[in-house]
């Protein structure tokens, strides 16, 4: 018994020692970790590979902090401690600047950007003709119209996304950490009256080694070589989850052409990336697109409801999607379409509940940042209207758009030029078959957004700004100025495509959307989604993705970002049916005799608190909301070389990290060994000599009679 | 910093006790056995003594420094103490192991002398001893890093290293004093083999003023070194003889039967 006891009072001390040891070490006195750091990331499609890398052991450097286009010439040809580690403002992050630094690489270990809270006059790392090889646009379909020859989309455009780097380049917020090493910096490697600076120098560390290298089918090459039972994979495609809903629910399991249906569908994209996997949102670029076209979809579901149009209308969300790993943020339209393309795809073989001779007409909403007062601009394809019917629906689509548009404060106005679309979703429709259809966009040309796929296409950019003394609940109930542009521009859609789609044209003028909406939708997607909106509308298992920041794109183990289940959920709740079903009978409607899991998905969701207590009030939607997978045709035909279909893929990595530290001269290094050395050298050589000389040196108290005590 | 200050650093701190191991100790093996042991048993006597430092702590207030530091001194005071009751113990130990030995061997004499087990228990304790202090700081010391971001010493690894190397030359000598005066019932230079462990243990508190702990712990290193020098058996005159190539003359002069 006592040993019992003993035995179990050891193991508890032993579990209790181990749970509350921690340690002081050495580590830490050398290293400083820094933790808000974002990677640039290697990406591949079937013949390039972009982004940056860096070995696998990391890249070391001198940090020097640049002032100038012309300091460069420290880091570059005159600095006596290559290589260094470039630390830029977000100002000096231009193309030129970066190409010098690519040229003499061997000098230069990595770069470190500082982005601001405040954003520059304008930057754009896209390319400034987007998506030229994907889009409709080639040499046998509008030749003279492809690779922007009449109109470039985004002139500020610097191309630096599409870049590669064979050194890592990583980005820092401007915060304490950042404050730090500039610190370090000025303490230790200025150079005094242009003497060298003196040992030791303060140095920076970047992990960022990707695995996947050349191009994609080299990659998918790579990833099918079994060689042990934990195969390792170097990329992974980049696919998400197309959001679509309609009118009238189709029945899933029904796929292919359907005889005498004829849909319009509404299309927005759901993506946007940066430079860096970042908080980039895309204010401009995708959420104004998406908000107003699912403002539209509730403003349209009362006089759906009471006077259903001729056609049934299709609401699409191609979505980007982020890879597998880290949160960032991949734009998969941007990516050479992928969801469109994908969609395409399964309309034209069959794998969709519709195809594409059922497609009546498309109508896109592209960047509507709109001020009030100003106009939108309705594109449309020129070679594809040289068909008589093909113009003629199109027209019919502008008049119904312009109709749309009375006792609102802007025009929809055709541009007066010929050009060819913006880059658009539509693009892909159209590569398939010549189908009517518009762009809604705020730009005549050019566009008018600054920060086309970069991290300050942000809140700010679309003027979001709310009262300063107003709590988080009462941001989301505020209603901004922009949300009531937008929510005029919602009201316009859901009016024009009520027309389209053959409605009754005495209930058009009922047809309002709803500026509350517009704007928890505006909060939620820009400022904060842990909002009592979204909590409100999301599952129960869902309701962690939620973050008190702007959604990152993050795939989870359900395989599918943030945005997407929240377009998904919002989507739901806002053209489908709140039900009386208990959470059982959700998860099985099919047991009860009006309801089918085939027509509707049945979506538990939270509910609201209701005022006097804690417990949410629960409930089941019915909606005919689907998600598709958005994954490029490429990767399901094999095609990994393929020119029509995207083959972008993204590299994996092991972990990514960033540290800085002082390192010494190599002088003092090599003294510490030849000290060493001479040590160990001395040591061998006395003991030696002692050893062997041991019966004298040790002799005077032996006594004869006794070898020892 | 780099491999080269690892490698530097590895061999200013076990030189001298790879030298012994391999020249005096490593034919035998016995004596590597009782090295061992004697590592063993330091090692114990640091267990307790971590043991109880680290309940202390726990139960100390650790927001105040004052009681942190006063602790540390009581740690590394009972630490020397365990130390010094271990080697006792294993003093004892051998003993009655060596009895156990010789009545189980056949041979007459005894296999291995008191005075080489002090030798080899001490550098038992002396091997362990320098591991634990410099292990942790060889590991980091292969990164590209060094010392200082924080305004800290540059020379932390370097100081490290000589430091352990005293202390394994110490704890050497310590052994051979230690095992002679309780041979010799000599009570008084044990308690100086007592204090003057503490006194080199408290010397540390210097850092990282490195200069005020390195150099009066060589001297003492020095000194011990003398004193177990003349314990061994050593003396002028066979150091004369040594140094001057006589030795063989008197091998021959002094030859007994063994």
């Amino acid at each position: 018994m006592g040993l019992e006891s003993s035995k179990w009072a050891i193991i508890f001390l032993v579990c209790w020692l181990y749970k509350n040891v921690s340690c002081n070490s050495v580590e830490q006195k050398i290293y400083v970790e820094l933790n808000n750091t974002v990677p640039c990331v290697r990406l591949l499609n079937a013949t390039h590979q972009i982004g940056c890398q860096s070995s696998i052991s990391g890249d070391t450097g001198v940090i020097h902090v640049l002032e100038s286009e012309a300091d460069l010439e420290w880091p570059l040809s005159k600095g006596p401690n290559p290589p260094y580690m470039v630390l830029l403002e977000s100002s000096l992050f231009t193309r030129s600047i970066m190409m010098k630094m690519k040229n003499e690489s061997n000098r230069v270990a990595g770069v470190a950007v500082v982005v601001p809270n405040t954003s520059p006059p304008e930057f754009s790392p896209h390319t400034t003709c987007p998506n030229e090889n994907t889009g409709v646009y080639s040499d046998n379909y509008g030749p003279n119209l492809a690779h922007c020859n009449t109109t470039v989309w985004n002139p500020l455009g610097n191309g630096l996304s599409y870049e590669e780097f064979d050194f890592p380049v990583f980005s820092l917020k401007e915060d304490n950490e950042t404050e730090f090493i500039k610190q370090c910096y000025l303490d230790h490697n200025r150079a005094v009256n242009g003497s060298a600076p003196q040992y030791p120098l303060c140095a920076m560390q970047l992990f960022s080694h990707m695995h996947a290298v050349t191009n994609t089918p080299t990659c998918m090459r790579r990833n099918d070589i079994n060689f042990s039972i934990n195969p390792e994979m170097v990329c992974d495609p980049l696919g998400d989850y197309n959001v679509w809903g309609s009118i009238r629910p189709y029945n899933d399991t029904v796929l292919g052409h359907k005889e005498n249906e004829s849909v319009v569908i509404a299309a927005a994209r759901l993506d946007s990336r940066a430079f860096f996997w970042e908080v980039s949102t895309g204010a401009e670029g995708s959420i104004s697109g998406f908000v107003t076209l699912l403002a539209a979809a509730q403003a349209l579901r009362e006089v759906t409801h009471k006077a259903p149009p001729t056609r049934n209308i299709l609401f699409a969300f191609f979505q980007g999607v982020s890879s597998f790993c880290l949160p960032k943020q991949v734009s998969l339209e941007t990516f050479d379409y992928i969801g469109s393309s994908r969609m395409v795809y399964d309309m034209e073989n069959g794998k969709f509940v519709i195809d594409l001779d059922n497609v009546h007409s498309i109508l896109e909403i592209g960047q509507v940042a709109v001020h009030s007062g100003t106009n939108l601009f309705l594109h449309s394809d020129p070679v594809s209207r040289s068909n008589d019917t093909v113009n003629d629906e199109v027209e019919n689509f502008v008049k119904n758009l312009q109709s749309s548009t009375a006792g609102l404060s802007f025009l929809l106005v055709e541009p007066n030029v010929s050009q060819p679309l913006p880059p658009s979703s539509l693009q892909r429709f159209l590569r398939a078959q010549p189908i009517p259809g518009i762009v809604l966009a705020d730009h005549e040309s050019a566009f008018n957004n600054r920060y086309y796929e970069s991290f300050y296409d942000n809140a700010a950019n679309l003027n979001l700004t709310y009262p300063s003394d107003l709590s988080p609940e009462e941001q989301l109930e505020f209603v901004t100025e922009t949300a009531k542009s937008l929510t005029d521009v919602a009201t316009v859609v859901a009016r024009a495509l009520y027309k389209q789609a053959g409605g009754d044209d005495s209930q058009v003028n009922t047809i309002k959307a709803d500026p509350k909406i517009v704007t928890q939708m505006l909060y939620g997607f820009l400022v904060s989604s842990n909002n009592s909106w979204f909590q409100a509308v999301m599952a129960p298992e869902l309701k962690n993705i939620l973050k008190p920041s702007p959604p990152e794109y993050y795939v989870g183990v359900v395989m599918s970002s943030t945005p997407t289940r929240l377009v998904q959920y919002l989507l739901a709740n806002l053209t489908g049916a709140a039900t009386n079903l208990t959470q059982s009978q959700c998860q099985k409607p099919d047991e009860l005799p009006n309801e089918s899991r085939q027509m509707y998905s049945y979506l538990w969701v939270q509910g609201i608190v209701p005022p006097n207590s804690t417990q949410r009030d629960s409930f089941c939607v019915r909606a005919s909301v689907r998600l598709t997978k958005a994954v490029s045709p490429a990767f399901e035909l094999g095609e990994y070389a393929s020119k029509d279909y995207s083959t972008w893929t993204e590299s994996r990595w092991k972990f990514i990290k960033a540290r800085i530290f002082l390192v010494a001269s190599r002088d003092l290094e090599m003294l510490t060994l030849g000290v060493g050395v001479a040590v160990l050298f001395t040591s061998l050589l006395v003991t030696y000599f002692i050893s062997t000389k041991a019966d004298v040196l040790f002799s005077s108290t032996r006594e004869p009679a006794s070898a020892a005590y | 910093m780099t491999a080269s200050v690892f490698f530097g650093c590895t061999f200013i701190a076990f030189g001298p006790a790879i030298a012994l191991f391999l020249f005096t100790i490593a034919r035998d093996p016995l004596r590597v056995i009782f090295l061992i042991a004697g590592a063993f048993f330091w090692l114990c006597s640091l267990l307790l003594s971590s043991l109880v430092w680290f309940i202390t702590v726990q139960i100390s207030n650790k927001e105040s420094s004052s009681q942190q530091k006063g602790l540390l001194i009581f740690g590394v005071v009972l630490s020397v103490l365990l130390q010094e009751t271990f080697r006792f113990g294993y003093y004892k130990l051998l003993k009655k192991a060596n009895e156990g030995l010789l009545m189980l061997s056949a041979e007459e004499t005894m296999p291995i002398s008191i005075r080489q087990l002090a030798y080899v228990s001490g550098l038992g304790f002396g091997f362990m001893s320098g591991a634990f202090s410099m292990i942790n700081i060889l590991a980091d010391s292969v990164g590209p890093g060094t010392i200082g971001i924080h305004g800290d010493s540059q020379h932390f690894f370097l100081s490290s290293a000589f430091m352990t190397m005293a202390i394994v030359l110490l704890h050497m000598f310590w052994g051979v004093v230690f095992f002679d005066s309780c041979e010799k019932q000599h009570w008084w230079s044990l308690a100086v083999v007592v204090i003057s462990h503490l006194l080199v243990s408290c010397l540390t508190f210097q850092n990282p003023q490195y200069v005020g702990s390195l150099v009066p712990t060589y001297i003492i290193v020095f000194l011990v070194g003398l004193w177990a020098f003349f314990c061994a058996g050593g003396s002028l005159r066979n150091l004369k003889l040594c140094l001057t190539c006589k030795d063989k003359d008197f091998l021959l002069a002094n030859h007994r039967p063994r």
